[in-house]
């Protein structure tokens, strides 16, 4: 039973990898830390990631409704926040999202 | 006082939880001891330095360890945080005689080389891209060594002639040197030199 897990698990995250949403090296890196004294760190710091990712995605998504004029300054801060915390935990896809984004706000490019 | 000590004490500062909790680890893992906080201000306040007071204990001259409430032997820091920037924490900690041979270590997420330069050029001993690694923490323990070897010496005798075994130290940790060292640093090693707590004249900025 575990064995099954532990393999659905390894296919899963070979796929995050190799779809570029994860980003092996960082993801690895964070793996490496975990050990007997902390078993659970990976899982700390991911669900951190989530809790964290849905208040700044809310936050985004008021910015952005409020449109006249959009507040490209606080949705660049949110951005840098969201893109800082993507890059710690190997989110690559997420990361370079929030780069594009950031470029569109200092352009000021609203439909983007 | 501080022989007690045989772990190295490091003060993290960063106002993303989860940066917090990775740099935790990354430090915990290599055996130092951490304390994290989520802001500048508040790691001044560890350091038992207030934000508007740069020469605040020349009346402690007395007792001149009372200066920190707790001993710290690197700080390291993010760049971008709200309020009071790494680059502003890693100024007012350069500034401070009690502090200004505390080792600082800046890390950011952008690789923007004007902000790197600058760091080095305020003091900071090195500049990390974020991720950190491991291997970026491995870095710090020669200034580790350095800070540590200076005030054990300094307990023992307050004197200049700890400078020959520092310098050693020093030049082992410059053959060391990553790429983002600047030479510039050689300038400013004979203050490090200096024992801490005999600078009591007052340098007024």
């Amino acid at each position: 039973m575990e064995r099954n897990s532990h393999r659905q698990l390894a296919n899963m995250k070979k796929s995050l990898f190799d779809q570029g949403y994860l980003d092996q090296e960082q993801f690895t890196q964070l793996e490496e830390l975990q050990d007997e004294a902390n078993p659970n760190f990976v899982e700390e710091v991911v669900t951190l990631y989530y809790r964290d990712s849905a208040r700044l995605i809310q936050n985004i998504e008021q910015a952005l409704a409020e449109k006249n004029p959009l507040d490209f300054t606080k949705l660049d801060n949110y951005m840098h926040q969201f893109k800082g915390s993507s890059c710690s935990i190997g989110a690559k896809k997420l990361k370079n999202e929030c780069t594009q984004f950031r470029e569109y706000c200092r352009t000021g490019n609203g439909e983007g | 006082m501080a022989a007690e000590e045989s772990r190295f004490h490091v003060l993290a500062v960063d106002d993303s939880l989860i940066d917090r909790k990775v740099i935790e680890r990354l430090l915990k893992t290599s055996s130092y001891q951490v304390t994290t906080v989520d802001s500048g201000s508040k790691a001044l306040e560890f350091l038992g330095l207030h934000e508007n007071d740069r020469i605040a204990h020349n009346e402690t001259s007395v007792s001149p360890k009372i200066h920190q409430e707790v001993e710290v032997n690197l700080v390291i820091t993010d760049y971008c945080m709200p309020g009071m920037s790494g680059y502003d924490l890693l100024k007012k900690i350069k500034e401070s005689s009690s502090l200004k041979n505390m080792p600082v270590v800046i890390m950011s997420s952008e690789n923007v080389p004007s902000r790197i330069s600058r760091c080095l050029e305020e003091g900071a001993e090195e500049f990390f891209l974020k991720p950190v690694r491991l291997s970026d923490v491995n870095k710090l323990r020669p200034h580790l060594m350095r800070t540590k070897c200076c005030k054990n010496i300094q307990n023992q005798e307050n004197q200049e002639n700890k400078e020959s075994p520092e310098i050693q130290l020093h030049t082992a940790a410059q053959s060391n040197n990553s790429n983002k060292r600047k030479a510039i640093d050689e300038g400013i090693s004979p203050d490090r030199t200096r024992p801490r707590y005999s600078d009591l004249t007052l340098v007024s900025n």
